[in-house]
């Protein structure tokens, strides 16, 4: 914490109010109008604050964890920090799978939870639980406030941390005196943080290094990530790849990056990546690798992942860079001006290189090895609900998904044509991450679709949040692919367990009835040919009757996710699977 | 690319909970430590840490970075290149019945120790030098038995023009 505490007798004239109005205030500040949370004994004078002031929404909801996760689909969708509110001990502890999710996928976030007051702090206080130091290792930062007069300064810093270089959540944990407690400190001008300087262009010798690697190259490829959608880069990305003509391949956080159906994607890297994206990896002598931090399901083996390829890295996060992955070219800067650079360099190039040969080798992986699966009569197939769903939305819809095997079916069979529309827990793998994402991604963007693709295991894990729904009537379409089984798991015990499905079964609820008796809407889907129907009337009924619905898609659980690479193992030896229809 | 072991110096805001949310990234990432010393620089919002690192070069790159993303740390910089000057202070409390006695006090004046406390059985050793100089006292000390032992860890700083320090710029501009 570099907290300077402002001047009380500032040049202007503050009247003092309680911490707690102070807290409304810097929201109000930093643009923040929509907040999540649950109250509770700790955080009650913020939430008296708030009941008297009605300028700030707030979505109460079930369970902090869903709230958590309504705060990063705000957040994805919008870019801003998404804000959640707890109340100390339990109320924080909730918390503490969302700010993990939300550090892993760099999304910002702000975290205000309540402490006991500070005569009782180190007590073991009713509801008390050191919050600093649990959430130390998933937070980007963190403060535990020690005076009222800190809070305006902790949330400007809090805010400029959580939204700019990688953006990460902040939590702010404050005693419930300090809420009470009066002050008239007020917002500092600027925020000047010693030891947090983002950086911002990428130093102009690397930049050179990475373009002669670039025109010496015969085989190259972009793999892009999600920190080109945090840095707003769609079109950077998209200019740099087309003027070189160099194919890209989008890992599972950067889908949307780059329209999946373009002549030069490649789709999903890694486990369960395409043939031809993992193959062109191998193959390439240049990865140009922009805002992605390079993990063990992107590369199974190390070794193996790309044994030719010079590598040039760039990322906002020095740290990731050579730390998976060696390094040739590393360039640490934000994706945005870095592509920019680029791309004007390789204007004032008097030709460009001829990779037409590197170019028929990738075509030809892609006829080799398409996506696809074996048709089943009189059974519906989860990649089918999937490409059901794609036909009836258009490229502005917002997609959210739970964690696996509907998670990577959805990553490879949609069509992700624009940023901020795929929002999935990647690094965490947290299920039950979906419906309350979906939740947080309406309320951000009402206009547009949102479905959430879920698996019967994931939307049991956070359910709750469809009274949340329905209590503020927030129309999202939530399909469920119910086989029945944790899909992925059993996926595993089939290839590597012989079949011995230790606790994978479930007995999950009919999901459309719990969805009625919450007071939204649900259907179940049995046959194949209800299917298109069933989407339709969701989307339709969702929007008119403002309420969440829930689609109970009975799927075949034999179904496994292709292509594969078993744990560990190396991409280019990844199973195809079964010859698809495609 | 062998394990070497690396002194690193930083300057850290200081304020509680600083240390617990370093020493904790060390852990949850894997790095080993040999020692960490903290304490307060010239400047009272600063404090400085000397922590000694075990590991290849990679792993150095690594925590350099990861310390360097925190917001709480200023400045890093890892001194195994640079000419510098290592202290640690150890204090030993020796067993020493009047006929070893004589001994014991040779070798502190070998050692250029000093003897701090004295009683009817026992001496306390003040010892001050690099990490293997006092490892050395402490082997030699050993059979006469060591009844109790504290060590500081090691602290470093760069010999010459070179710092690791906030007012870097200020002190250099004193100079010219």
């Amino acid at each position: 914490m570099s907290t300077k505490v402002e001047p009380t007798s500032h040049k202007r004239s503050v009247n003092k109010r309680s911490g707690a109005q102070a807290v409304i205030e810097a929201l109000k500040a930093e643009g923040a109008n929509l907040l999540f949370g649950v109250t509770g004994g700790a955080i009650m004078p913020i939430y008296d604050a708030l009941y008297k002031d009605s300028d700030l929404r707030h979505i109460m909801v079930g369970h902090e964890q869903g709230g958590a996760h309504m705060a990063e689909g705000y957040a994805r969708v919008t870019g801003e920090p998404g804000v959640i509110l707890t109340t100390s001990g339990p109320g924080a502890t909730n918390l503490v799978t969302g700010l993990a999710d939300a550090i892993m996928d760099s999304t910002p976030l702000i975290a205000i939870t309540g402490q006991v007051a500070t005569s009782l702090i180190g007590n073991d206080a009713f509801q008390e639980a050191d919050v600093r130091g649990i959430t130390m290792p998933v937070t980007k930062h963190n403060y535990l406030v020690q005076n009222s007069d800190h809070l305006p300064q902790i949330f400007a810093e809090g805010f400029h941390i959580s939204r700019s270089g990688r953006p990460g959540p902040v939590l702010i944990d404050i005693p419930k005196d300090l809420q009470v407690q009066q002050t008239s400190a007020i917002r500092p001008k600027e925020i000047e943080l010693e030891g947090y300087k983002p950086p911002y262009e990428g130093h102009p010798k690397q930049i050179r290094k990475a373009l002669e690697v670039i025109q010496n190259c015969e085989r190259p490829v972009i793999l892009a990530g999600g920190g080109v959608l945090h840095a707003e880069a769609s079109q950077e990305l998209m200019d740099f790849a087309e003027a070189l003509n160099i194919p890209v391949v989008s890992t599972l956080m950067g889908l949307g990056n780059f329209p999946i159906d373009h002549p030069l994607s490649l789709g999903m890297p890694g486990m369960h990546g395409t043939g031809y994206a993992i193959l062109s990896l191998y193959h390439c002598d240049a990865m140009i690798c922009v805002g992605t931090r390079l993990d063990d399901r992107i590369t199974g083996k190390l070794d193996e992942f790309c044994p030719w390829a010079k590598l040039i890295h760039i990322d906002i996060d020095a740290s990731e860079i050579g730390k998976n992955v060696p390094a040739m070219v590393p360039i640490v800067g934000h994706a945005k001006p870095v592509l920019k650079d680029l791309i004007k360099s390789v204007g004032s190039w008097e030709s460009r290189p001829d990779w037409t040969e590197w170019h028929n080798q990738v075509n030809g992986w892609r006829k080799e090895y398409p996506l696809g699966y074996k048709e089943k009569e009189n059974q519906i197939l989860p990649q089918q609900v999937i490409e059901e769903v794609d036909s009836l939305l258009d490229d502005d819809a917002i997609i959210t998904t739970g964690v696996g095997q509907h998670q990577m079916w959805t990553a490879q069979y949609y069509t992700f044509r624009k940023p901020r529309t795929w929002l999935t827990s990647g690094g965490l793998g947290t299920m039950g991450y979906g419906f309350p994402a979906a939740l947080g991604a309406k309320l951000a963007k009402p206009e547009a679709p949102v479905v959430c693709i879920d698996g019967d295991g994931s939307f049991i894990m956070n359910m709750q949040e469809l009274v949340t729904a329905v209590r503020y009537r927030i129309p999202v379409v939530c399909v469920i692919l119910n086989n029945l089984f944790l899909g992925m798991v059993r996926q595993w015990q089939h290839l590597f367990f012989e079949d011995r499905f230790a606790e994978t079964t479930l007995m999950p609820p009919a999901f459309d009835q719990v969805a009625i008796a919450c007071g939204g809407l649900g259907k179940r889907v049995e046959r194949p040919e209800e299917l298109n129907q069933a989407i339709k009337w969701a989307l339709k009924e969702a929007e008119e009757k403002r309420l969440p619905v829930v689609l109970n898609v009975m799927t075949d659980c034999e179904e496994c996710v292709y292509p594969m690479v078993p744990a560990g193992g190396a991409n280019v030896n990844f199973i195809p699977g079964p010859e698809g229809k495609k | 690319m062998s394990k070497h072991l690396h002194p690193l110096s930083a300057i850290v805001i200081n304020e509680s909970g600083v240390l617990a949310r370093i020493s904790g990234m060390f852990a949850r990432r894997g790095f080993n430590i040999d020692s960490l010393a903290v304490g307060e620089t010239e400047d009272p919002r600063y404090s400085r840490m000397t922590i000694m690192v075990r590991g290849d070069d990679r792993v150095l790159e690594q925590v350099v970075k990861q310390l360097g993303r925190m917001v709480d740390v200023i400045k890093i910089n890892d001194l195994a290149k640079d000419p510098h000057v290592e202290r640690e202070v150890a204090l030993i409390k020796v067993h020493a019945p009047p006929s070893e006695r004589s001994e014991i006090i040779e070798l502190v004046n070998i050692f250029r120790a000093k003897i701090v406390d004295v009683g009817k059985k026992r001496l306390m050793i003040e010892i001050s030098g690099k990490g293997d100089k006092v490892d050395a006292i402490i082997d030699m000390l050993k059979p006469y038995g060591i009844v109790e032992l504290a060590r500081t860890g090691r602290i470093i700083l760069a010999r010459g023009q070179k710092t690791t320090s906030v007012m870097d710029r200020q002190a250099e501009k004193v100079l010219v």
